[in-house]
């Protein structure tokens, strides 16, 4: 899929009460577009749920539904088993495959909602589980959550005199997925949409769950312009902090290799939640960036 | 015709969950239910009832699971108990909000600590606020007869709201008894087909399910589940008395059941399976000339205060019995509910059958003597072992 051959419906309706230049419409709106319509969304509590269905007004313009924080993975294995057994049952839904999409944030997908999320997995549901990832707790003000990069500065993994930020490296969850032997997991941004798109319809296509984690800036809870998003998407790539990849069935591949990655550095000192970083700091980081490329061989 | 089986009341509710021909199951085991689930998944395994069978990995995501099922459009069962149930707290409420007609038996047990897997109905009772229908059985047969007219209830366009049916934890679950189990055909004909136009998931129509409800609009989602709670009484009972047409059994006026309440002065109230034990008693005593009643609440969510009034209208002495305990009020959830509606009479509230103390047939008669003696408004926890 190449940027003229994007679907031009909008499934994601304009006029949201996200902040300006928020990455998690970005997200449900590209996700939207690749999976087209014969969709179902289940999305967990957080900035995407609260600033997209304030009652009256929704931006879905596909069947949607929220429960709660913790559980979109279980939600989504509901509507799976709902819609296969109204199916055969019932002969609803005609024969196109209904794609099931579950949204939730860092938190909802890495902590509070691991364990449903495991379990649906591991069950081998029908689904696709997009967790954009913020990196905090966005809705609740700025909360450290088990994605949060090492040293970034949160309201509860403050920069402090004795603590330099967040304490313990960023949870690694498309190993973790991987480890449930489902088919299709990959990692996108959403500053590499035609990749991103791709990853998403291939994801709906495969038999099974498919686990895609989207790293989503966030110019509230990081700390930068609003307009600088999609730039931010870009320098998390470029500078090896989020390499792009797949693992299907197993086999791992790496979808973009920058020409030459650039120092990391360039993407922390534009971002107000690492600006206690000291130059030491920095090269710390640098180092565990460098000892994860290798291993992705980037 | 009908069949009559010898089963427990954990198959009891499987049997009927299977009749209602449900579309989709999502149940995490628990002692005393687990034979329910084992059950369902039997006759999934052996084609005798075509469902989704959801193996979750927890009762928040059993809830989570039936909520989004019913929620797409299917017809919905779990079932629970005790730990599983409070696990379930959260998105009780979520289905409640939601509308979701899902069907759920109870296993009435205690909760934890010290953990103890026997009967009480604290489980249930602590859950009274969630916005579920509770109703609650007195035997295996009326398990099944209460799961069929469940979803009648709930799938009520007056109602729309989730139903647990409790039953009492080994009490029921665990003890054999004859039950009669009608046909399939005759239970789907009373029950019909479920076609919301509420709540499902469609991508031809699209619908927005589970919004954000700012202070403009909550309150109005509060009344309208209260609404849909004074509708569920007349529900009940019309769906009650259509069930006794069709198949022959009836329990009262489906909300509560009166027994020998006309001459009686002094009267128990109680729920659950404790009632058979009243009722013997009742018939012992009046061989002897005795006339003592028992008035069975059948359904304590919506409460039918005007109901209860009324039954008790020649009661001068009331018995008010609690597997509950509100700590810190020395009250149970049926005395706190009950007793302010029945300011003209004595009320004395009687603890009884925490994890699984038994209740013997000399502790009814007792509470029949003491409550014609005993102070009004007095706690009685009855078979406590003092220091
Ligand atoms: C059981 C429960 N605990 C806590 C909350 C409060 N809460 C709502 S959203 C949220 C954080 C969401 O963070 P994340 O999943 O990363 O999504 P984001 O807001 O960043 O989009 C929290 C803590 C809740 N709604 N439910
Ligand atoms: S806080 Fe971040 S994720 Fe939330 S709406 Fe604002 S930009 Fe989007």
């Amino acid at each position: 899929m190449t940027g003229s051959q994007f679907p031009r419906e909008e499934l994601f309706a304009p006029g949201h009460r996200g902040c300006a230049g928020c990455g998690a419409a970005i997200v449900a709106r590209l996700a939207l577009k690749a999976a087209g319509k014969n969709t179902i969304v289940a999305n967990a509590t957080g900035c995407l749920e609260v600033m997209t269905t304030p009652y009256p007004e929704t931006a879905w313009r596909v069947p949607w539904v929220h429960v709660a924080f913790e559980n979109a993975a279980a939600v989504a294995s509901g509507i799976e088993g709902a819609v296969a057994a109204l199916k055969r049952k019932k002969g609803k839904y005609g024969e196109e495959k209904v794609n099931v999409i579950a949204f939730g944030g860092d938190g909802g997908t890495a902590d509070i909602g691991f364990q449903a999320l495991s379990g649906a997995m591991e069950r081998g549901h029908d689904m696709v589980y997009i967790m954009y990832d913020n990196e905090a707790y966005m809705n609740t003000g700025v909360q450290r959550s088990g994605s949060t990069p090492f040293m970034a500065s949160t309201t509860t993994s403050p920069a402090g005199s004795h603590i330099r930020g967040e304490n313990r490296p960023k949870k690694d969850m498309p190993m973790i997925m991987a480890a449930h032997g489902i088919p299709y997991v990959a990692t996108a941004s959403i500053s590499y949409p035609e990749d991103f798109m791709k990853k998403v319809k291939k994801a709906c296509e495969v038999n099974g769950p498919a686990f895609i984690q989207v790293l989503q800036p966030c110019t509230t809870g990081w700390g930068y312009p609003a307009e600088n998003t999609i730039e931010m998407g870009r320098l998390a790539v470029e500078t090896g902090v989020w390499p792009l990849f797949e693992i299907e069935n197993g086999e791992f591949k790496l979808n973009y290799r920058p020409l030459k990655r650039k120092p990391i550095e360039e993407y922390l000192k534009v971002q107000k939640r690492y600006r206690h970083l000291k130059p030491e700091d920095i090269s710390v980081i640098q180092k565990t960036i460098d000892m994860k490329c290798d291993e992705y061989g980037l | 015709m009908s069949e009559v089986k010898v089963i427990t009341g954990t198959s009891a509710a499987a049997e009927a969950a299977k009749l209602a021909d449900v579309d989709v199951i999502a149940a995490y085991p628990i002692t005393p239910q687990t034979t329910c689930v084992e059950k369902l998944a039997d006759f999934v395994a052996n084609g005798e009832l075509d469902a989704e069978y959801i193996k979750v990995e927890s009762e928040h995501s059993a809830m989570s699971a039936s909520i989004a099922a019913s929620a797409t459009g299917a017809r919905t069962f779990t079932a629970t108990s005790s730990q599983g149930l409070a696990l379930m707290h959260e998105v009780l409420f979520a289905a409640a909000g939601m509308r979701v007609p899902v069907v759920m038996m109870n296993a009435n047990r205690a909760l934890s600590a010290p953990i103890n897997i026997w009967n009480d109905q604290q489980d249930s009772l602590s859950q009274r606020d969630t916005g579920w229908i509770q109703l609650y059985a007195e035997d295996n047969q009326e398990v099944l007869d209460l799961v069929i007219q469940a979803f009648k209830i709930a799938e009520d366009e007056k109602v729309l709201l989730p139903v647990m049916v409790n039953l009492d934890g080994f009490i029921l679950t665990h003890t054999v008894e004859p039950v009669t189990l009608p046909k399939r055909e005759t239970v789907l004909d009373f029950i019909g087909t479920y076609e919301p136009k509420h709540a499902y998931l469609d991508p031809k129509k699209p619908m927005t399910q589970g919004a954000l409800g700012d202070p403009n609009y909550y309150m109005e989602t509060r009344y309208a589940i209260e609404t849909a709670m004074r509708n569920a009484e007349k529900v009940i009972a019309d769906v009650h008395d259509a069930f006794a047409e069709k198949f022959n059994r009836a329990y009262g006026n489906g909300l509560i059941e009166s027994y020998n309440l006309e001459k009686a002065e002094n009267v128990i109230i109680a729920m659950g399976s404790i009632c058979g034990t009243i009722k013997d008693m009742i018939d012992l005593k009046k061989k002897e000339g005795v006339e003592i009643g028992l008035l069975k609440i059948r359904c304590y969510r919506p409460l039918p205060v005007e109901m209860i009034k009324d039954a008790l209208k020649n009661a001068k002495n009331v018995a008010i019995l609690d597997k509950s305990i509100s700590l810190g009020m020395n009250k149970g959830a049926i005395y706190a509910d009950v007793a302010s509606h029945l300011k003209d009479k004595k009320t004395v509230n009687y603890i009884v059958g925490l994890g699984g103390r038994d209740i013997t047939s000399e502790d009814i008669l007792g509470i029949y003597a003491d409550v014609e003696t005993s102070e009004d408004g007095k706690t009685n926890w009855v078979g406590l072992k003092e220091e």
